[in-house]
């Protein structure tokens, strides 16, 4: 491909790529969108990890945040699946060729209300991928509904109040078995930036639940989905900081005790210095309940709220070797011998 | 009445002796085990060398409820239901109806727990005590009941003259040779035919002797010759929730895979998943045939139903697929243990917009293995899903067969280009028509070069994959996709065509109903003759017009309420579609040959 130099040579990446290889189509959605500003730092972690992009998979849904893929990594496949079934596509793809990067792109619609089943059995398979839900508690396309994530009580223009309670996407994902439980917010950069890589160097499946506010139907200052409130209320457990693997530790010097480290299964590890005395994000049970009290106290916590490495993910319970989509000729169609085997035993 | 007393009551005189050609149910409840005595009996007669065929019509329930398997026996090698004139009454419950079913001159042997047989004149009644064969034996009181079903094997080895090394072989292979059951089973067997040979007297015509028309020929159901059809296909990826009739598929799949598909080093060389839902188990293939591994699923009419939405986007964003449907009977929940054709238009036509898609049609084990491999590479071919129409009465039950030719092409993985050749060609346009025949070039994800992502999406596109909503993309996309269609119509698999020199009249049908109409049309050789068109695949090739055009009329034959094969056929050739005649009808049972024979003697006003 002819591919001329520019001028000024921009840095390049251990892949040997500038940022600029990173980007994808320019963004349909509105302006000032959450979701733009999380395909950016998509963007900036892929290039700052240097990952190869036909190694990556972009998946997503139906929504506006489903259409986001297109916006990022505009050299990995794309898959823009249907609405709530992106899970299931993911699995295939990921079944056919296990040493793909996975990066699924979903909404509050697409998660919690049409695709919850399957949501919910992505967890339970821990299919090595990172699932973000771009998180802004309406239906934007169709002009405004409630979604499953708003809150009770929440009054919008269009919609009107809304009468039932919220479905915690954390919460889901953590009761169904998820070893990576995360909440962050579209404006908080740095840290969707962290946990985005912390998420890529998980074993299995990695939920990011992203606050990100809908501009157009759902960003008045007193709706918890607001870039106003979520500057305001934005309750971090943690300041947490991505180590890749073989790097030295080079954040700034904190006393033994201030910071924990947790190792992630490629030998990277996330430090994280506690703003919440005693949180241990590796407890289960200390998740769940810090996630009740939360929406009972209407707090808008992030962070890395879960993690557990411990589980293997669907391609190692499945044995998975050679990419089935890389098996030879050979490899795929047994011998005449073992069909006349087979055929001895009913005879 | 004592047992002796009844087997000595007055009875039909013996007639001249009916060899080899005979129907048998057996009536029992489901759950007591009679599957293991009714396959021991097909077995055998099958070991005989004796051409024979069971269907199993069973409830859709666990335990309790009456279930009925038929055996038929025919030494033309006819094996399309026919009503039985012997009958094993083991099911109290429904005693009175399969008694009055028999007919005149029939065969009852029956359980002496049952009260109240009805008693009939013109038949022969055997009891049989099963109870007292397990005297003195030392099994586990669970098994008891299992093993009580041996009883009439052995009755019928004496009424029939069924040799007992046969049955003993017969045991062999149902219990993987496992010795302490096969003797198990084969002393009641022993014990029920000795006390037959020495209580009963024979009085009806029924009797076996040995051939070889079944020398060479396998036995198996038509759901594990499609499972193995797959993985002589390289099948690598199959999702599927659990549904009747398909549930056999999956299993025979996994035992397959598992026997047949490792590597070098003992890794598996596929996943199957259980999905959470049809829903699921669909995207998975999808995902699966995006990605680059053959992939499948098998379901049933409900699954379709949660199918559509995927198969609609596997159509237009084009990615092969595989979808075995086990055809059962509806609308709705129907009858889901009792066989149909009722999904041919729904599969066809199967998803919201302008979609169509191929369908293969098996009719025999053989070409359920046949397009189990089949089946790959046309979807990797043609990039779409591909339908393999299976139904119950194929899948569930065993049918002999020609053992299986190996498959006589290597794997046809389509036009998938690889980072060298996108070099080389230093241009990639995900839907554009290179060749002209509608199919266009695909790349998979991690192919090492930066010209070969693409964006897959459902939503409206060009040529490049962006997403577009001019309309000239769309009706060019469109067009191309039916361009895509015609080329799917050369490739499909031709029809198989029984031409008779004199026929005015023609016959078409497609699967399991070819039985049926195979011994009618025998049966009416003199005075109705008929050609015989069997559709093997949709879309039509041109042999079908050509059909219908050299007859003056055509009766298509199917297993459902509305002829939906014969409105296909109308909509695909108008100009002919005056000659074309539905003869549908769906019950739940396979068809039996008297029925289309009287009713084409009806239709050509004959009767």
């Amino acid at each position: 491909m002819e591919n001329p130099l520019p001028t000024t040579a921009p840095k390049l990446n251990l892949a040997g790529l500038s940022k600029k290889d990173y980007d994808g189509a320019p963004s349909t959605l509105c302006k000032g969108c959450g979701h733009n500003s999380i395909s950016s730092q998509i963007v900036q972690v892929a290039f700052e990890l240097s990952l190869r992009p036909h190694q990556v998979i972009k998946l997503s849904g139906i929504g506006c945040s489903s259409k986001s893929p297109a916006y990022f990594l505009g050299m990995s496949h794309g898959f823009n699946a249907l609405h709530g079934r992106m899970p299931s596509v993911a699995t295939g793809a990921l079944l056919a060729n296990h040493t793909l990067r996975a990066i699924g792109v979903s909404g509050d619609g697409d998660t919690g209300s049409i695709g919850l089943g399957q949501f919910k059995h992505l967890m339970r398979r821990n299919l090595r991928m990172v699932y973000i839900i771009e998180n802004n508690g309406v239906y934007g396309l169709t002009k405004g509904q409630f979604s499953a994530t708003a809150e009770e009580g929440l009054r919008l223009k269009y919609a009107g109040e809304n009468p039932f309670p919220p479905v915690d996407l954390c919460l889901e994902a953590l009761v169904a078995g998820c070893g990576f439980v995360a909440r962050s917010f579209a404006g908080d950069a740095k840290q969707v930036r962290e946990l985005l890589k912390a998420a890529l160097s998980h074993r299995g499946t990695a939920v990011l639940d992203i606050i990100s506010p809908c501009v157009t139907f759902n960003n008045e200052d007193d709706s918890p989905k607001s870039y106003g409130y979520g500057t305001k209320h934005e309750k971090p457990l943690h300041e947490l900081g991505f180590i890749p693997p073989a790097e030295e530790i080079a954040i700034e010097p904190m006393q033994p005790g201030e910071y924990r480290l947790v190792e992630l299964h490629d030998g990277s590890r996330i430090a994280l210095r506690n703003l919440e005395a005693d949180y241990d994000p590796t407890d289960k049970t200390v998740a769940l309940r810090r996630l009740l009290e939360a929406q009972e106290k209407q707090e808008f916590i992030t962070g890395l709220i879960y993690y557990n490495p411990h589980r293997p993910n669907l391609a190692e319970v499945e044995g998975l070797h050679t990419p089935l989509a890389h098996l030879s000729p050979e490899q795929l169609r047994p011998s005449p011998a073992a069909l006349a085997a087979v055929l001895q035993d009913y005879a | 009445m004592s047992v002796l007393e009844h087997a000595q009551m007055a009875q039909p005189a013996i007639q001249s002796p009916i060899v080899n050609d005979f129907s048998l149910v057996v009536a029992t409840a489901n759950g007591t085990g009679s599957q293991t005595a009714n396959l021991t009996l097909l077995r055998s007669f099958f070991k005989l060398g004796i051409p024979v065929h069971g269907k199993n019509i069973f409830p859709s329930n666990i335990q309790g409820m009456p279930t009925w398997y038929h055996i038929r026996v025919s030494h033309q090698g006819y094996v399309a239901r026919k009503p039985s004139e012997i009958l094993v009454a083991f099911n109290p419950a429904t005693a009175q109806e399969d008694v009055a079913a028999l007919p005149s001159g029939g065969v009852c042997l029956y359980h002496t727990e049952i009260k109240n047989l009805p008693q009939r004149s013109d038949l022969v009644y055997y009891p049989i005590p099963a109870g007292e064969f397990l005297a003195g034996m030392d099994i586990p009181v669970k098994r008891k009941p299992y093993l009580a079903n041996m009883a009439y094997v052995g009755v019928l080895a004496w009424m029939l003259d069924l040799p007992l090394e046969v049955v003993a072989e017969a045991l062999g292979a149902q219990f993987a040779q496992r010795a302490k059951l096969v003797e198990s089973n084969l002393e009641v067997v022993r014990r029920a035919q000795a006390w037959a040979a020495q209580n009963l007297q024979k009085r009806d015509p029924y009797r076996l002797e040995p051939m070889n028309k079944t020398e060479g020929l396998i036995l198996m159901t038509g759901n594990e010759a499609g499972a193995l059809g797959a993985v002589f296909g390289g099948v690598s990826v199959a999702a599927w929730y659990p549904i009747t009739p398909s549930t056999s598929f999956m299993d025979a799949l996994k035992e397959f895979l598992a026997r047949l598909r490792k590597d070098e080093q003992g890794h598996p060389t596929y996943a199957v998943v259980q999905a959470e839902d049809e829903l699921a188990a669909a995207g998975i293939v999808m995902g699966a045939g995006w990605a680059g591994a053959r992939a499948l699923t098998a379901t049933s009419g409900p699954g379709i139903s949660l199918m559509a939405e995927f198969v609609s986007y596997g159509y237009y964003a084009e990615i092969p697929a595989v979808i075995w449907d086990i055809q059962r009977v509806g609308p709705s929940t129907g009858l889901p243990t009792r066989t149909s054709q009722g999904d041919l238009l729904f599969t066809y036509y199967l998803g919201h917009g302008d979609t169509k898609h191929p369908v293969l049609l098996p009719s025999s084990i053989e070409e359920c293995f046949e397009f189990g491999w089949k089946a790959f590479d046309l979807a990797e071919e043609l990039q779409t899903p591909v339908f393999v129409l299976s139904d119950l009465d194929l899948g569930m039950n065993n049918w002999m067969g020609r053992p299986f030719d190996y498959p006589n092409q290597p794997l046809q993985r389509g036009k998938v280009l690889s980072a060298q050749e996108l070099e080389a060609l230093g241009y990639f346009a995900r839907y554009k028509d290179v060749d002209g025949d509608g199919i266009p070039y695909r790349t998979l994800p991690g192919t090492p070069h930066p010209m070969a992502a693409y964006f897959t999406r459902g939503s409206g596109h060009n040529e490049q994959a962006q997403y577009s909503e001019r309309p000239e993309d769309w009706v060019r996309n469109m067009a191309r996709l039916a361009r895509k269609f015609e080329t799917a119509r050369k490739r499909m698999p031709p029809p198989v065509i029984q031409a008779h020199p004199q026929a005015r009249i023609g016959l078409i049908a497609f699967g399991t109903t070819r039985y049926a109409i195979e011994e009618a049309r025998d049966r009416l050789a003199e005075r109705l003759p008929t050609s015989f068109l069997r559709l093997r695949a949709l879309p039509i090739g041109p042999e079908v017009g050509e059909f219908v055009a050299a007859h003056e009329r055509v009766y298509v034959i199917e297993l459902n309420r509305d002829g939906q094969l014969c409105a296909i056929l109308q909509n695909e050739l108008p100009e002919l579609a005056s000659r074309l005649y539905p003869i549908a009808y769906l019950d739940g049972l396979p068809l039996t040959a008297q029925w289309v024979l009287e009713e084409l003697l009806k239709r050509e006003a004959l009767q």
